[in-house]
């Protein structure tokens, strides 16, 4: 970790390597210990609010379907959890669940790495008289998330050929290659129920890539200039000098891109109908146990704990692991 | 500034294509579609379109239950907004004198971040359920007392605590870092003054924090208007009664159910514009936000 990675001033203190230091300086030195009992105090009801609700999922999620209605409630752990891991799993078909959600998070991270690292690239690096408009272009659609504009989005993904079409139609090319040439030009490309739909619009944000200039300004000119001396053409530039430098953004944008892909939940609910494309966030809204739409069964909320707990675990172990960097990443892209 | 540049500005070019192409295809073509859609009579499923000037926005403002979404989204974008700031403040301020176990602390707070609006939505689902889980108990020793499944007040309160519970470990790490950057100095110095713990949060460290205050703020109230679909979603569905029909929630009620793209259209462009002057009022506050070193 290098000074030059370090964006704004907020994000430097956050960023200080605690491993080096295996005790951070104390804060003050002073003796307050009643304080210092209340502090705790704070503190721990604090992670009880946080850790609360879950011990509750993970509660219901060990027993059986009588203990988790009964009267009064059960709140002790149980021993079913595996019996309900069982069911969630294999009812819900959760494995291919599973592999999409996978498939889409992963598709999120390197598709915003790459395309984040090299407009910025693009807009740092060379001088031409469009960098500060295409900046401000992909600066804007920070502004507005996907769900604002989610009808017509939805369109798009219907086919992502019809903003050209329309616009050839508008320009009188369409009419011009029909009279001319006698092409009929009808530009088709359905997303919906595939990866790609799944992927790219949330690709089409802009915030990989500020993160990705606030970096790239920080560079010395010193080190393009000697890159250029010992005769580096920009794209070696960018592959020798300047992915390696920016692997903690990297690390930092990816468990953001991972965590937001793994959790989106409104965007394939609506383009996805083909069950092998479906994801875990949106199952959930299937496990739903309805007392009105089960007809009077027993709501099986075991089965619904387990499997919300199965969808929670991975973007938790992936912020966990990657605490150090995610938090920085996080504060220098919202900006 | 940067002296030093490529020169090639065709790569430049194939550099920035990716991008802008993405962000025309499902960024700019649909936030104009959706203006357009909204002046327009949109068929669903293309054909025709008609002119329909200001007629969708006119009949939405006459619209009592557009306004009563409206009403109920500024009650859970407050709500959200007031619990999940204070107590994400409160435990930073905490964390932040870094007494033993700072470091457990912090991993604690942090990662409810990583938790999907709709697990969060279910997990409270169950823990507010009046016939599951401790509510039952509850409504045992209270007859009834809780009922979010036929009592729209109880529904807001319930997906205003899963909201707000949502965002704290958001607002916790943007507030920790903030109090981070406040130069130890400053601290040092009132402490050296007499001023103890707690008033050196109130004199110092809440008054250094305003600039972060107002970005989680309008951080807090935007998310809160755009990303709570998954939350109303999974827990009550807009009701009862559309108690909690949230406006985001309106839209795909109205657009992918109702298929009623220009209504649905309108209403994306009003929250559209509802968000945009949410973010200039938002940097309006990072133009003045105050560098401490």
């Amino acid at each position: 970790m290098t000074d030059a990675t370090l964006t704004t001033p907020l994000a430097a203190d956050t960023t200080q390597p605690t491993r080096r230091k295996p005790r951070r300086t104390p804060g003050m030195v002073e003796n307050t210990p009643w304080l210092n009992i209340a502090t705790h105090a704070i503190l721990i009801m604090g992670l009880l609010f946080l850790l609360g609700p879950m011990y509750l999922v993970f509660a219901a999620s060990t027993q059986t379907v009588q203990e988790v209605n009964a009267i009064p409630p059960n709140l002790g752990i149980s021993d079913q959890f595996w019996v309900n891991m069982h069911e969630a799993w294999f009812t819900r078909d959760f494995q291919t669940k599973f592999i999409n959600s996978f498939i889409v998070a992963m598709g999120v991270v390197v598709g915003k790495i790459v395309i984040a690292c090299i407009t910025a690239f693009g807009i740092v690096f060379f001088d031409h008289r469009l960098r500060m408009p295409i900046f401000w272009c992909v600066f804007i659609t920070l502004m507005l998330p996907l769900e604002v504009r989610i009808v017509p989005t939805y369109a798009v993904a219907a086919n992502a050929l019809s903003p050209f079409q329309t616009l050839l139609n508008w320009t009188g090319i369409t009419w011009l290659l029909d009279t001319i040439a006698s092409v009929e030009v009808n530009l088709e490309w359905n997303m919906l129920n595939s990866y790609t739909g799944l992927i790219l619009p949330l690709i089409a944000t802009a915030t990989g890539t500020f993160l990705y200039r606030q970096f790239f300004l920080t560079i010395p000119d010193e080190l393009v200039e000697a890159a250029k001396m010992d005769g580096a053409g920009p794209l070696r530039f960018l592959k020798d000098i300047l992915v390696p430098l920016s692997a903690t953004n990297m690390a930092a944008l990816a468990t953001i891109m991972f965590v937001s892909g793994w959790n989106q939940f409104l965007w394939p609910l609506l383009i996805i109908t083909d069950p092998s494309y479906e994801v875990v966030a949106v199952e959930l809204r299937s496990l739903v146990p309805n007392v009105n739409t089960t007809g009077g069964g027993i709501p099986k909320w075991n089965v619904a704990m387990a499997a919300s707990l199965l969808v929670m675990v991975p973007p938790i172990l992936v912020v966990v692991a990657m605490q150090r960097w995610f938090v920085r990443g996080l504060i220098s892209t919202d900006k | 500034m940067r002296r030093a540049y490529f020169k090639n500005n065709w790569i430049a070019a194939l550099m920035v294509a990716p991008q802008l192409l993405i962000i025309f295809v499902f960024f700019y073509w649909p936030t104009s579609q959706a203006v357009f859609w909204s002046l327009t009579f949109e068929q669903p499923w293309g054909g025709g379109n008609e002119w329909a000037g200001l007629h969708h926005f006119r009949e939405l403002l006459t619209d009592d239950l557009y306004w009563q979404s409206v009403r109920v989204s500024f009650v859970y974008a407050a709500g959200t907004t007031i619990i999940g700031m204070g107590l994400a403040l409160i435990l930073a301020l905490f964390v932040d004198r870094q007494l033993r176990g700072y470091r457990q602390y912090r991993v604690g707070m942090i990662w409810p971040y990583a938790v999907a609006a709709p697990a969060i939505g279910l997990a409270f689902r169950y823990i507010f359920n009046p016939d599951a889980g401790i509510m039952n108990y509850v409504n045992q020793v209270w007859d009834g007392i809780w009922d979010p499944i036929l009592t729209g007040w109880h529904a807001m309160a319930m997906i205003i605590f899963a909201g707000a519970w949502k965002n704290i470990a958001y607002n916790f790490i943007f507030f920790l870092a903030g109090l981070q950057s406040i130069p130890r100095a400053l601290v040092e110095a009132s402490a050296m003054d007499g001023a103890g713990v707690l008033r050196r949060m109130r004199d110092i460290q809440l008054p250094l924090l305003t600039p972060t205050f107002f970005f989680i703020l309008v951080i807090n109230i935007t998310d809160s208007f755009t990303d709570s679909f998954g939350i109303v979603d999974t827990m009550t569905n807009g009701g009862p009664a559309r108690a909690t029909n949230l406006m985001v929630y309106k839209i795909y009620v109205d657009g992918f159910e109702g298929q009623n793209y220009s209504s649905a259209a309108a209403q994306s462009v009003i929250l559209m514009v509802l968000v945009i002057l949410l973010t200039f009022v938002q940097f309006r506050y990072i133009e003045r936000r105050v560098h401490y070193t």
